[in-house]
């Protein structure tokens, strides 16, 4: 029996090491959809309150666990013969601990319920001055902003949102397919979008800096190549941005560019997406992501692809590879999606773009900084 | 009688497969619910390697973005429904008469149904796979499941077997409610009823309040996608919440369906190996029965991100948290069961232990998940697949092997190999750590659940590798039980009576149990009844042996309830109109699943006039 508290004693070091190895590692801040990095109140808030529930489970996983461990290795190894007292129960402890958890419970709840209407009331001035339309599609995300220059209109942006650093940002979500899930873990925990049934979430990023996203709600066959960012700016950056968004696509005098122009009409490309970067106030969009703009996008088909070497502005040669990578197979890239399944360059053999309509289209679809 | 169309014999004495296809011993059916859900397990199991192996790596492409999808969603459905569901239902069979002194359940040829038709459901579902499987989710969220996102024969598939399972449970649960109601030897009083039996009582009374919902829940489905109902679709006014409510009320009591079984079988096994009663056998009790109510009261954590808003959330919050009260209450006395007694460690208990410090994992990570505000950065994030697979995995399947080795010498009559037992054991604790733990690490880094690839740099490698790498070790475990347990089944040594010094009544009868279980009905006195005869009479041990003559005892001259055809022919027909549903212009609209119910109408017809042996003739052989 002398043997006993040391071999716990060295079982629960062990354990104990091993769990802050991996508890360590597992926070690494900087994997771009860490929750441990918040970078933003609502983000910072729930993270708070997980901190103060892990160090409570901790505490009960701990005192739980070894009192198991040690009463296996106290009770254990006894003769066979040996029958214990039959104890039926004892009232105090079972009543110590009926009450106990619950009263820790009620506890955790008060911090847990406050910071649950925080997250789900934006702040008043943000309600004024930046809210932001996010509607999901299978599979990508359109983005909506009030137009500052003709309120009766809307701009349109796809799979990638701008904000300015340092102003909490209103977010209404709807879906015009199946539910999705808008989630950005650094900037806050995610919210539902349901079709018919609008939701509304805020957050706000305290430094300039690229924020991951990612469809958190299984939404069908590419629901893992749904994936957005958002990019936090200073204000005077954000503001030129949305002037720059709300202007007309550039008209390239480019030979090549159009030709891909004419090509994007008659393949039937225009018929979903829009070359035009606003859009009536809360009037249905096209199908696919509107491209005014799509050659100042980081990212290619919702996140799947991108545009540079790693992350920040586009390099071209990476925009045309990704640009006709994803116009020879988008099923390749993006498995299910809607257009290699019902455009007819697609599904007709007979309209199949020629090497040379895709490269005209690539030149095209480059030339829309 | 005469009159009656088709009046075919009942089968005396079958042999062979007969035997077992026509019986109606509780036994029997026990052992059939018991292997073929294992069977559907290791099916479960197979799927989840294929997805463990396509995420072990960022970026790789074992299988497609379809087949995984349908692979989550047939794991789901197969482990909730096929596996962990029938295990605990063959427990419920084998031994929920032996524990109260019965000799059989209350209806017999409804209990060999029940099986047939939870076979049937079983078939239809797997068989999916052909021609492509349901890819909605084990959840099935609308409008995943409408005509115009999934217009495959999948979902069908997965509706209607479902419903067909529901009928297989709902049986089920009714016989046993009235079996445990109105069989109980002289002296079993409520408060005398083992823990298990317990359990299963208030299981059943969970599946009779719950399949209920998830029943309408899917014939409304069925509407919208056959007869261009609304009940989910958006665009004509329906609402897609609606199915998330309905599915969660009677989701999370399915939780608890699955879980108490598993509660009720360690609160058999710690007793006896440490040799001491459960500790507040009548807490437990109530605690089982607390959580089984408040199980009803918590569904909308599921939904914490859907949108109900933070007053609805907070109130589900605190029902989520205070449902944790019970379950700890349970654990709290299940140590307090072992403390002070004499612990021997063999396989069952090294299990049980297993049981409560992996389900404390879960239970706590499910405390993590009631913290509603930080939920939002939990939910459908790898951290809930963490959690879940804690409280199912670490919880039911370790409670359910607990009682597969348990309860071996009892249904096979044989004794299993010890150290391979235990090696069974340390392989799945090490295995199943190795695969779930990971996952906590991946949910709160950011990795969405149900993504079948994830980007590289994202630094998830790492943890999703370990995760695939347990799933070996897993397998590797389970090769080890069924090596062990099938070997020792044909030629093991052979087992006494009661060979743990056991304390309820199936250790009281001879192993296997011969066919009428117990030639006397037993008089209970008290709690732990076997235990406290022997103390006050040793000698009783030595003589239960005497005398045993297996299952096949045809010479008993007890009038024990008849072999019949007709459970079978019930099920068969309901097999072939559920296909008839999916394929409803098979030849000519509705034709096949018409055929269907007329089988199982003259199967329910023959079976209420079915001619009874002439009990002269039984007792002559």
């Amino acid at each position: 029996m002398t043997k006993t508290p040391k071999r716990i004693k060295i079982f629960g070091q062990i354990v104990l090491s091993i769990g802050m190895i991996l508890g360590l590692s597992a926070c690494y801040p900087s994997h771009s959809q860490s929750t441990f990095d918040p970078n933003g109140p609502v983000a910072a808030a729930q993270l708070e309150i997980f901190w103060w529930i892990l160090i409570g489970a901790s505490i009960v996983f701990v005192l739980v666990e070894g009192i198991l461990i040690y009463s296996i290795f106290k009770f254990s190894g006894k003769s066979e013969t040996y029958i214990p007292k039959q104890v039926h129960g004892n009232h105090k402890l079972e009543i110590t601990w009926t009450l106990l958890p619950a009263i820790i419970l009620v506890i955790i709840a008060i911090p847990t319920i406050d910071t649950l209407f925080y997250a789900a009331s934006p702040p008043k001035h943000a309600l004024e001055q930046h809210t932001l339309e996010v509607i999901g599609h299978q599979w990508w995300f359109e983005f909506r902003y009030p137009n500052p220059y003709e309120n009766t209109k809307e701009i349109v942006t796809a799979n990638e949102v701008y904000i300015p650093v340092g102003y909490p940002i209103s977010i209404n979500l709807e879906s015009v397919d199946v539910i999705h899930s808008f989630w950005v873990p650094k900037l806050a925990g995610k919210v539902d979008m349901v079709p018919s049934e609008g939701n509304s979430m805020w957050f706000q990023a305290n430094e300039p800096g690229e924020y991951f996203g990612q469809c958190a709600e299984y939404c069908g066959t590419s629901h893992a190549n749904m994936r957005f960012k958002v990019i936090a700016v200073p204000e005077p950056e954000y503001v030129a941005w949305l002037q720059y968004q709300a202007s007309s696509a550039i008209e390239s005098t480019d030979p090549l560019a159009l030709e891909g122009k004419n090509v994007f009409k008659s393949a039937g490309c225009s018929g979903c997406h829009s070359i035009n970067s606003t859009i009536n106030k809360g009037s249905v969009g096209r199908i696919g992501p509107n491209l005014t703009h799509v050659a100042s996008r980081r990212h290619l088909a919702a996140g799947v692809l991108m545009n540079s070497k790693n992350g920040g502005p586009v390099n071209d040669f990476y925009l045309q590879n990704n640009l006709r990578e994803w116009i020879s197979d988008p099923e390749s890239i993006k498995p299910g999606n809607i257009m290699s399944a019902q455009a007819a360059v697609y599904t007709n053999s007979d309209r199949k773009l020629t090497e040379h309509e895709i490269s005209a289209l690539v030149g095209y679809l480059t030339s829309l900084k | 009688m005469s009159t009656f169309p088709i009046s075919i014999p009942r089968p005396t004495n079958p042999t062979g497969v007969w035997n077992w296809i026509t019986t109606i011993d509780h036994k029997k059916i026990g052992i059939m619910y018991g292997i073929t859900a294992f069977i559907l397990f290791i099916s479960g199991g197979i799927e989840a390697t294929l997805m463990r192996i396509q995420l072990a790596g960022p970026e790789l492409d074992i299988v497609s973005a379809a087949i995984y999808n349908q692979l989550f969603t047939m794991h789901g459905t197969t482990m909730i429904f096929l596996a962990i569901m029938p295990l605990g239902a063959a427990f419920f069979n084998f031994l929920i008469p032996l524990q109260i002194g019965a000799r059989d359940v209350a209806f017999p040829r409804l209990n060999a149904f029940s099986y047939w038709t939870f076979l049937a459901g079983a078939l239809m579902l797997k068989l999916s796979w052909i021609g492509g499987a349901t890819d909605a989710g084990w959840f099935g969220y609308a409008p995943l499941t409408s005509i115009d996102q999934n217009p495959g024969t999948g979902i069908d598939f997965w509706i209607i077997s479902l419903q067909i399972l529901g009928i297989a449970s709902l049986a089920a649960a009714f016989n046993f409610i009235v079996t445990i109601i109105n069989l109980r030897a002289p002296g079993m009083t409520w408060m005398r009823l083992p823990l298990f039996t317990w359990m299963s009582f208030i299981t059943a009374i969970l599946l009779v309040l719950a399949f209920p919902i998830i029943t309408v829940a899917l014939i409304e489905l069925t509407l919208d996608r056959y007869f261009a109902f609304n009940f989910f679709s958006v665009a004509n006014g329906g609402s897609v919440v609606l199915w998330q409510h309905l599915f969660w009320v009677f989701g999370h009591p399915e939780v608890y369906i699955l879980i108490l079984p598993a509660m009720g079988i360690v609160s058999e096994v710690l007793p006896v190996f440490s040799k001491k009663p459960l500790f507040g056998y009548a807490t437990v009790v109530l605690a089982g029965a607390i959580i089984a109510f408040m199980g009803w009261m918590v569904w909308s954590h599921h939904m914490f991100t859907v949108g109900l808003g933070p007053v609805a959330n907070s109130v589900f919050t605190i029902t989520t948290m205070l449902i944790a009260v019970p379950t700890g209450i349970k654990v709290f006395n299940w140590i307090g069961t072992i403390w002070g007694g004499s612990i021997k460690l063999n396989t069952p208990m090294l299990f049980s232990l297993g049981f409560i410090a992996m389900f404390l994992i879960g239970g706590l990570s499910g405390v993590m998940h009631a913290v509603s505000a930080h939920d939002a950065q939990q939910q459908d994030t790898y951290f809930v697949p963490a959690h879940i697979h804690y409280v199912l995995f670490g919880g039911a399947i370790m409670a359910i092997m607990s009682g597969i080795y348990y309860w071996f010498p009892k249904y096979s009559g044989k004794m299993f190999n010890e150290r391979e037992g235990k090696l069974h054991f340390w392989l799945m604790i090490i295995g199943q750590n190795l695969t779930f733990f990971p996952m906590h690490f991946v949910g709160l880094d950011g990795m969405p659940r149900r993504i079948y690839t994830y980007a590289e740099g994202m630094g998830w490698d790492l943890w999703n590798g370990i995760s695939t790498l347990g799933v070996f070790i897993l397998i590797a475990g389970f090769l080890v039980m069924i090596n062990n347990l099938g070997r020792h089944w044909r030629n093991g040594p052979i087992a006494p009576a009661d060979p743990w010094d056991a304390r309820t009544l199936e250790w009281s009868i001879p192993s296997p149990p011969p066919e009428y279980n117990f030639k006397e009905i037993p008089i209970v006195k008290a709690l732990d009844d076997w235990w406290i005869t022997k103390q006050e009479n040793p000698e009783k041990v030595a003589s239960i042996d005497e005398g045993s003559v297996g299952y096949s005892d045809g010479n008993h001259g007890i009038h024990m309830p008849q072999a019949s055809y007709w459970p079978l022919v019930v099920s068969v027909g309901i097999l072939i109109a559920a296909y008839g549903v999916v394929f409803n212009n098979f030849i000519m609209p509705w034709f096949l699943a018409g055929i269907g119910l007329i089988i199982s109408f003259i199967g329910v017809y023959s079976w209420s006039l079915e001619p009874v042996n002439d009990p002269d003739e039984s007792s002559s052989h």
